[in-house]
């Protein structure tokens, strides 16, 4: 349970700074003139109020792959645990995931700086490299089977089957928010403004998920 | 133009009424609204779950005497009393219910940052509570596998509901742990960005502390539950081997290999304990409030009790393993918990004092809240008190298989938390309603389950002392215990009956109240915190009329010398407040 332990310490760190900066050495009884911006969240304004429930949420997703992670260096040193030779195709799903990363920020900041014509070809391939990443996840899922590696075969390929499952459904979740603001830069119903938003998010979300890759294929190379 | 939620939108205009019945009071998007749905349903599971307890005390009291419970029922109605009391009754009723009443109108916003997804989690919740009501009526009944459902004898053959039961448990966690986290991010997205103007985090009243730190260890501590649920389901349906070992089951080798059943501990501890303070926590806060308006008094070292609340939520997370003391740790662990454990009674006990010294001088009103409010910190201290036996190991192994443990939990985290409840149910009945209800009603109400439900857990205390196992059906080969163990459970029995019985009052009182109430006053605690402040009694959609308000002051400016009412609101300014002589109260 370390690593869950340790993700949980950077954590609440973080918070209780955060909480301790804002209610120590306040004198709450006071009836003084409050500053305009003294009720505004840890990253200031109310603009920002979506990005801090991403953080939220990404907070919970982290805790969710800590404890498997944790649950995987326990369970690892048990007897019955055969280490697994990874399909060689992960690399290039993890080639692909990293390009889907680049392109989105290249998108973003497009976006950002209002040149508003890259924002179509932009989505379209960070999309095609997506869903190129869980296509390939599914083959080398396939592969597997065919070798002969199931799931209730070994704990480690149990465990391989999991993360790459958990991973890839938080993959299709960020692809439906993606499919909404896409269809809607396709379609050019959109709001300037609004999927400029989507987009920023969207890239926080993606490079989220390619760092728990990272960490995720680091960790199976490794044992 | 930056997007501005609309908790945050100053005008009322640039949002549109919901005017049909199903958009206002269905599928509504309304803060308000969606805590009723969430606490109606969760007061409607909550009494399946005291409908079982029950039973469980008839076959405990009368052992001979009720056929229709066998020993397969007794272990589903103690599994699904525990999983729907502590899961789907206290959390969804503490979180759902009053921290989505509570948290917009007490910030001063006009909704939830995101109530579309508020919505959702409501309806994600009401889903997961009928697929757990669900596995009552599928063959084989629901789960007898006990609250904490370890392997591997949750999944093995021979536990009732071993087929469907364990498996809709399971999904129903997994709906549930959706559903909270919706809510969940909406909470403490609200708490820190949706404030109104002045809202500082220390002007925050202490209801909102409790209720935003829990969500905070509900979003980091639910996920092990739902990971433990999925690795179990793998082991049901795929026949992986994450926690079920090489074992025979009846004579029949399933074909697992090395699987840890502790691993599950672990991982189900690891949310266990913090979901004791995701309940525990906004009782905290709720009680805290209820004590200073009732008592005219401010709360009682307020920074104190936001750092306690904060030091409590953050210890939750190292002292899981306290609950297994008896898996065969080892010792260094063992003593490595107890500490942490011990030291957790630090900021609770922070808290009890600091509940005792606003009472001290204040100018106590003994209505309904206040009476639960007090029977609660008679309840917390008692329970509190034998955790810290239970948190010492060399105490703990024996007494750990016996009444004592039921009697502990149940006083510090089955009692305590309801009486909050029930408090602050009528503490904020009229401001929900409109309306009163009746005072002597109220306090038959209290007595009688104050009273009972001392009468069924004191006694509970003793027979664990003595021995007598719990989670049997039947006492068996406990020739050591002396006969007159069963009169006590038979009175025990007789009490618990009594206690059920009592809380119809409550509901008589409340429909009363609902068809025949007089309309309240909107202010009739004289209560300083904003959703007393409201334009309109009970608040419209949107809350605030026209403008948000502006907070100039704490919420517990009480019996303040000077000013010619004993209470402040928080959204008076400081040149504003009516003086005039000095009022009695204060000191």
């Amino acid at each position: 349970m370390t690593i869950a332990l340790g993700f949980l310490a950077i954590i609440l760190a973080t918070l209780l700074g955060w909480l301790l900066k804002h209610t120590f050495n306040v004198a709450p009884w006071e009836t003084e003139t409050v500053s305009d911006t003294a009720h505004h969240g840890p990253l200031g304004g109310v603009d920002k109020t979506t990005l801090i429930a991403l953080l939220t949420f990404l907070a919970v997703v982290s805790s969710f792959f800590a404890l498997i992670l944790s649950a995987y260096a326990l369970r690892m040193d048990l007897g019955d645990w055969v280490p697994m030779t990874e399909p060689q195709l992960l690399w290039t799903n993890t080639v692909m995931l990293i390009a889907a990363s680049i392109v989105f920020q290249w998108t973003r900041n497009a976006a950002v700086n209002g040149q508003t014509s890259r924002l179509r070809p932009g989505l379209l391939i960070t999309g095609v490299l997506t869903l190129g990443f869980v296509l390939g996840q599914i083959v080398a899922w396939q592969q597997l089977q065919n070798s002969g590696h199931y799931i209730s075969s070994n704990p480690a390929n149990a465990f391989f089957y999991f993360l790459t499952g958990a991973h890839a459904v938080h993959i299709l979740g960020g692809l439906y928010v993606w499919a909404r603001a896409t269809q809607k830069v396709v379609l050019g119903t959109a709001d300037v403004a609004a999927v400029r938003r989507s987009v920023e998010l969207c890239t926080i979300y993606w490079h989220f998920l390619l760092l728990v890759w990272l960490v995720l294929f680091g960790l199976l190379l490794s044992t | 133009m930056s997007y501005v939620a609309f908790a945050d939108r100053d005008h009322e205009h640039e949002h549109h009424d919901p005017d049909t019945f199903i958009t206002k009071y269905i599928w509504s998007q309304d803060h308000k609204v969606i805590a009723i749905q969430y606490g109606l349903t969760a007061i409607f599971v909550g009494l399946i779950a005291l409908g079982l307890s029950a039973m469980m005390r008839l076959q405990l009291g009368f052992p001979n005497d009720f056929h229709f419970i066998n020993p397969e029922n007794y272990y589903q109605f103690i599994t699904m009393h525990g999983m729907i009391m502590v899961i789907y009754l206290l959390t969804a009723l503490f979180l759902g219910g009053f921290g989505n009443y509570l948290i917009p109108l007490m910030c001063g916003s006009r909704d939830m940052v995101f109530p579309y997804m508020n919505m959702l989690s409501y309806w994600a919740y009401l889903l997961s509570v009928i697929v757990l009501v669900i596995s009552f009526f599928v063959p084989g009944g629901s789960t007898g596998a006990g609250w904490t459902l370890y392997p591997p004898q949750a999944i093995s053959a021979g536990t009732p509901g071993v087929d469907l039961g364990i498996l809709l448990m399971l999904v129903s966690l997994a709906i549930f742990i959706v559903a909270f986290t919706m809510g969940g991010l909406n909470y403490v997205t609200t708490v820190l960005q949706a404030r109104c103007k002045g809202m500082t985090l220390m002007r925050m009243p202490l209801s909102v502390w409790g209720i935003f730190i829990a969500t905070i260890l509900g979003l980091l501590a639910f996920p092990a539950l739902l990971v433990s649920a999925i690795m179990m389901l793998f082991d049901k349906t795929l026949h992986t081997s994450f926690f079920m070992p090489a074992i025979s089951s009846m004579g029949v080798d399933p074909g697992y290999t090395g699987g840890s059943p502790i691993l599950f501990q672990h991982l189900f501890w690891f949310f266990g304990h913090p979901e004791v303070y995701i309940v525990a926590l906004p009782a905290f806060g709720l009680v805290s409030d209820l004590l200073s308006t009732h008592a005219r008094k401010n709360i009682f070292g307020y920074r104190m009790m936001v750092w306690a609340i904060i030091a409590i939520g953050g210890l939750s997370f190292i002292v899981w393993a306290h609950h297994m003391y008896v898996s065969g740790m080892n010792p260094y662990f063992g003593f490595f918990f107890a500490t942490t454990t011990l030291i957790i009674a630090v900021p609770t006990a922070i808290k009890v004092y600091n509940w005792v010294l606003t009472l001290w001088e204040g100018n106590i009103h003994l209505r309904v809240p206040m009476l639960f409010a007090i029977g609660f910190i008679f309840t917390f201290i008692h329970g509190g008190l034998t955790g810290l036996f239970l948190g010492n190991v060399t105490i703990d192994l024996p007494l750990s298989d016996t009444y004592f443990v039921v009697a502990h939990f149940h006083m510090v985290m089955g009692v305590s938390p309801v009486l909050v409840v029930f408090g602050a149910i009528y503490h904020w009945w009229p401001k929900i309603t409109g309306k009163m209800y009746n005072e002597t009603l109220g306090k038959w109400h209290f007595w009688m389950t104050f009273l009972g439900t001392y009468a069924i857990y004191l006694p509970m205390h003793y027979l664990g002392f003595a021995g007598v196992p719990r989670r049997y059906f039947a006492m068996g080969n406990t020739d050591f215990l002396p006969a007159s163990a069963q009169d006590l459970n038979a009175a025990i029995t007789i009490s618990a009956l009594f206690v059920a019985a009592a809380q119809l009052l409550f509901f008589i009182n409340m429909i009363w109240s609902l068809v025949k109430g007089p309309k309240s006053d909107p202010n009739p605690w004289h209560a300083t915190t904003l959703e007393w402040q409201t334009p309109d009694h009970p608040p419209k959609h949107g809350n605030w009329g026209h403008h948000l308000p502006e907070v100039h002051r704490w919420a517990y400016d009480y019996s303040v010398p000077g000013y010619k009412d004993d209470f402040i609101p928080q959204n008076v300014p400081a040149d504003k407040a009516p003086a005039g002589r000095d009022h009695g109260g204060a000191h």
